[in-house]
């Protein structure tokens, strides 16, 4: 019943902390460790909790909604096929669309591309509004009121940026607010790639 | 100039820790006693400075000084009173001082009460704990300063965080402190141990009591904090596996494994090499949650703000502490002493069963909480972690664990008769496994859940009373040790009833309800009486109120709330709870539809209240045990 | 929307100007469901997903934009008939595993799903082990005295 330090005399010598262990535990250690290294340098990155689009690499939902400008008109994936095409994701409601607003105008006058603008869940009166006062950048405006194409987008918030290629695959999408920056280095490069492939 | 005087009482701070960490640590291993002497007043004079620079930022909240940043960012000049006193741990910098603090207190206390163990001992173990304020020192002073100068000072405070002003949130943080620093303690010894190379019977039974109040008080802080998010969060959950949740559960989980090592190499000698490795382990984890919480690697609503570098110093101090101990454990667990042996039948065995479960369980909180982030490194995509992988994969290792808890404590040490115990035990079995299948009966919804709840806290309550019952019996009387055991063994018991019970058959309805209008849930009817608008110290609240009826008869009015604060706009929506022994009715409001129309959210949950009983009598179980006379005496020979 | 509702709204955002306050177009009104079976499998399934918005919530729990129109359409896709895998494949196609609280079993999570299990049968191979070898050492004595060291 006591608790020394002695050994008893008739207990085998200690064995020792057998090796697997040490192995394993120096492994354990060292991953775990290169694993927090890995996640405090992405903590750092704005981009690190964006979730990347499901739909990359795969086809566009096929949609049909009603034109912004004229309710009774439809406008949809049909209309759009045979050539690429950008999809913004916007309304009058959202801050941070009016900040990539000018950015987004400046690469729609470009004519490269159409730029469809996707009105989701706004009221016309107010997103039609919202045009008039800051300009329409769009080729055509759809509105989605209701937010059911939106989920077949993979839409989580606003404002999201699309790029469909000609054959109706999605290869590129943006969350949050286009600046001239990922115009330049990611949507132009994605567009150049997807006019080559047809 | 108050703030630049708090500024270097932590710089003061820090160098003593420093001279507290070196000195008795190069003095025990050259035998300079004068060295080692250093340690004990080192300690107290820390935790003087540190009080003081406490105190400071403390004056600096309640008297509003808004030149000083962190002032001005978690407070506000509606703040009431008693939230400015709280606010000084409602952000990173403050709370991390609380921390620094907390540690300091457990030092002087090891200082104060260690006069009957052998000066190098003490002196080791101080001068670990030197090290690590040390640590948290330096990274208070060089990334995270409370006192830093906002120039000029801005009229207006930012506010406290909404979600903080509430009396839960007062308590919880320095309770979970309280908790995770206090396993420093059976870590300092630990390390002191594998310095010295081997391990003593007194100092096991000297450090047992602070593990046991370290954990008493972890479990206390993590019951208040699912308490909190019960009543606060407005969705009637009290557990949701969230990252920053896990950060502290898994030292709690190593924690309990702990004790029970411990016990075992007290009474026994044996498994002294797992005792160590698992002091060294509940510090670490306490490490690394804080870590986590800290640095921004994980995201949750809990986390504090956080940028790139504090996270890189955390992961450094992190790693340093954790490696070298790991290291240390490696190159000298193997000389320590390996006790008696013991037949497979046995209460040892038992003992580790435990404490493999319990550390397995804390393995697979590990992993489901780290996973998203590696697969991310590892490029396997976006994932997600959640409640249906640790509630299932929990339960699983639980399981076991519920049916073996009975037999530990009857077991005897060294060898035991299995039929003996069998036959103790199979009655109450018998009793469990019937109340069960009358609670599959019984269950309006959740039959199987609810059968297993109650036939677990059945098996396990009435298997622990068992055990009194035969010790009482015995030698009529049982010690503080033993009155802890049964305590936090029901504990257990009332633990499962809640949680099972709740997740079987809590009810929850949402609706549309227009002033007049009722809602009938259960045997409850809701009556929705309208809306009013109510100003409140710093915010704009509306107030419903609900009238509620238990079969037909009235029984409260119920104020649901839904606040919008003046500071930031932000909206808190504030539950109204009947709490009851057998179940809270949950109300609260959701949005305006309109026309004085509300959605309105009612839940019943059954036991709810459990849960949270359950952990209580298990912090009281803790604390009673320590609380027990043996381990106060200095000097003992063999029992 | 209702009539009452869209004005009120239309109200608000006049009311607010060009509109960069006002909130996106959206019914609040709670979700009504058929019978309490129906009831019990939704928030059991919205349990089990995630909001894509928020930092750590759950469908059921949230109430984010998106959220709302996700659960609305969960529960359109229940009355469809679809079977919940059917559902979380739906969302999943649209918004990846992400979406899910229980990761699913394949081979970028066999870790994950099997990681605890490897564990715990290593740690009991090392218990068995040092139980094995203890045995080997245990003294024939007498059993204990129950009444010492509790």
């Amino acid at each position: 019943m006591t608790a020394s330090q002695e050994t008893p005399k008739n207990a085998p010598p200690r064995p020792g902390l057998p090796p697997v262990a040490i192995v394993i535990g120096a492994l354990f250690f060292i991953g775990l460790v290169g694993l927090m290294l890995y996640g405090v340098r992405r903590s750092g990155d704005a981009g690190r909790d964006v979730l990347p689009s499901a739909l990359i690499g795969k086809p566009a939902p096929e949609f049909s909604l009603p034109v912004l400008h004229d309710p009774g008109v439809r406008f949809g994936s049909a209309e759009l096929r045979g050539a690429p095409y950008v999809l913004n994701v916007w309304g009058s409601w959202c801050a941070a669309c009016r900040e990539e607003h000018p950015v987004l105008t400046r690469f729609a006058e470009t004519r490269r591309v159409r730029v469809v603008g996707y009105n989701w869940k706004d009221e016309p009166e107010e997103a039609l509004r919202w045009l008039e006062r800051f300009g329409n950048p769009f080729f055509v405006v759809v509105a989605d009121q209701e937010g059911r194409t939106a989920l077949d987008w993979g839409v989580a918030g606003a404002p999201e940026t699309f790029l469909v290629d000609g054959n109706g695959i999605v290869r590129w999408k943006h969350t949050g607010p286009l600046t001239d920056q990922v115009v330049r280095g990611q949507l132009l490069p994605e567009l150049e790639r997807a006019e080559r492939a047809r | 100039m108050l703030p630049e005087l708090g500024q270097v009482l932590l710089l003061l701070a820090m160098v003593v820790a420093a001279l507290q960490a070196v000195l008795p640590l190069a003095g025990a291993a050259r035998g300079n006693a004068a060295w080692m002497a250093v340690a004990r007043p080192a300690a107290h004079l820390q935790l003087l400075l540190l009080a003081g620079a406490f105190a400071i930022l403390t004056h600096a909240f309640v008297v509003q000084d808004f030149s000083v940043r962190y002032v001005a960012a978690n407070s506000n000049s509606l703040l009431p009173m008693v939230y400015r006193y709280s606010a000084v741990w409602g952000s990173h910098e403050g709370s991390l001082l609380l921390w620094a603090l907390v540690l300091a207190l457990w030092t002087s206390a090891v200082a104060l009460f260690s006069r009957s163990l052998p000066p190098p001992v003490v002196a080791r173990a101080l001068g670990v704990m030197g090290a690590v304020a040390l640590g948290f020192l330096a990274f208070l002073v060089f990334t995270s300063n409370p006192f830093e100068r906002l120039l000029p000072a801005p009229p207006e405070g930012r506010d406290l965080n909404p979600l903080l002003q509430d009396p839960g949130l007062i308590l919880h943080p320095p309770m979970l402190y309280f908790g995770y620093v206090g396993f420093a303690v059976p870590f300092a010894f630990a390390i002191a141990a594998l310095l010295d190379g081997h391990i003593d019977a007194r100092w096991l039974r000297w450090t047992r009591p602070w593990t046991n109040v370290a954990w008493a008080f972890l479990t206390l802080g993590i019951a208040l904090g699912s308490w909190w998010a019960y009543y606060e969060l407005g969705w009637g959950g009290w557990w949701f596996w969230d990252p920053v949740e896990n950060a502290s559960f898994m030292p709690w989980l190593v924690g309990a494994a702990l004790i029970h090592s411990q016990a075992v190499t007290e009474k026994r000698g044996s498994f002294p090499g797992w005792t160590l490795l698992l002091a060294i382990a509940a510090f670490s984890l306490s490490l690394l949650g804080t870590f986590l919480v800290r640095s921004g690697v994980l995201t949750s609503v809990h986390a504090f703000a956080s940028d790139p570098s504090r996270g890189m110093f955390i992961l450094a101090f992190l790693g340093t502490v954790v490696g070298a101990s790991l290291l240390l454990y490696a190159l000298r667990a193997g000389r320590l002493a390996e006790g008696p042996g013991f037949a497979p039948a046995s209460r040892e065995t038992l003992l580790l069963v435990n404490n493999l479960l319990l550390s397995s369980a804390c393995a697979m909180v590990l992993l489901g909480t780290l996973y998203p982030l590696l697969a991310d490194a590892l490029e396997l995509g976006k994932i997600s972690v959640g409640p249906p992988y640790f509630g299932l994969l929990f339960f699983v290792l639980m399981v076991p664990l519920v049916v073996l808890v009975p037999f530990g404590p009857l077991a005897r040490w060294q060898r035991e008769q299995p039929s003996r115990l069998v036959a103790a035990l199979v009655p109450w079995l018998g009793v469990a496994a019937g109340l069960g299948v009358l609670a599959w009966f019984r269950a309006p919804q959740g039959a199987w859940k609810s059968a297993l709840g109650v036939a677990g806290a059945a098996w396990v309550g009435l298997g622990t009373l068992r055990f009194a019952w035969a010790r009482l019996r015995n030698s009529g009387r049982m010690n503080a040790e033993t009155w802890g055991l049964v305590l936090a063994h029901l504990g257990i018991a009332v633990f499962l009833v809640g949680a099972l019970l709740v997740e079987a058959q809590n009810v929850q309805r949402e609706v549309a309800l227009a002033p007049g209008q009722r809602l009938e849930l259960d045997r409850y009817t809701f009556v929705f009486e309208g809306v009013e608008r109510i100003p409140g110290p710093n915010y704009t609240a509306e107030r419903g109120s609900v009238r509620l009826l238990r079969d037909g008869r009235p029984l409260a009015v119920l104020h649901p709330e839904k606040r919008a604060y003046a500071s930031g706009g932000q909206v808190m929506t504030e539950a109204a709870i009947r709490p009851g022994l057998a179940g809270d009715v949950y109300v609260a409001l959701g949005e305006p539809l309109g026309n004085g129309s509300w959605a309105v959210r009612v839940h019943v949950k059954p036991f709810v209240r459990w849960i949270w009983t359950g952990a209580l009598l298990m912090a009281l179980g803790g604390l009673v045990a320590a609380a027990d006379r043996r381990f106060r005496q200095p000097t003992e020979k063999a029992p | 929307m209702s009539r009452p509702l869209r004005s009120l709204l239309l109200a608000l955002a006049l009311a607010a100007g060009a509109g960069v306050h006002a909130q996106p177009v959206d019914d609040p009104a709670p979700l009504q469901f058929h019978d309490a079976a129906e009831e019990a499998r939704f928030q059991h399934l919205a349990g089990q997903l995630r909001c894509v918005m928020c930092q750590n919530q759950s469908l059921a729990d949230s109430n984010a934009q998106i959220a709302r129109d996700m659960r609305r359409q969960v529960l359109d896709l229940m009355r469809e008939g679809r079977s919940d895998e059917e559902i979380r494949r739906f969302l999943v196609d649209r918004y990846g595993e992400f979406v899910l609280y229980r990761p699913q079993v394949g081979s970028h999570t066999w870790l994950l799903w099997f990681g605890p299990g490897l564990v715990l049968l290593g740690g009991a191979v090392a218990v068995w082990r040092i139980v094995r070898r203890r045995a080997a050492n245990a003294t024939g004595g007498p059993l204990a005295d129950e009444e010492l060291d509790p």
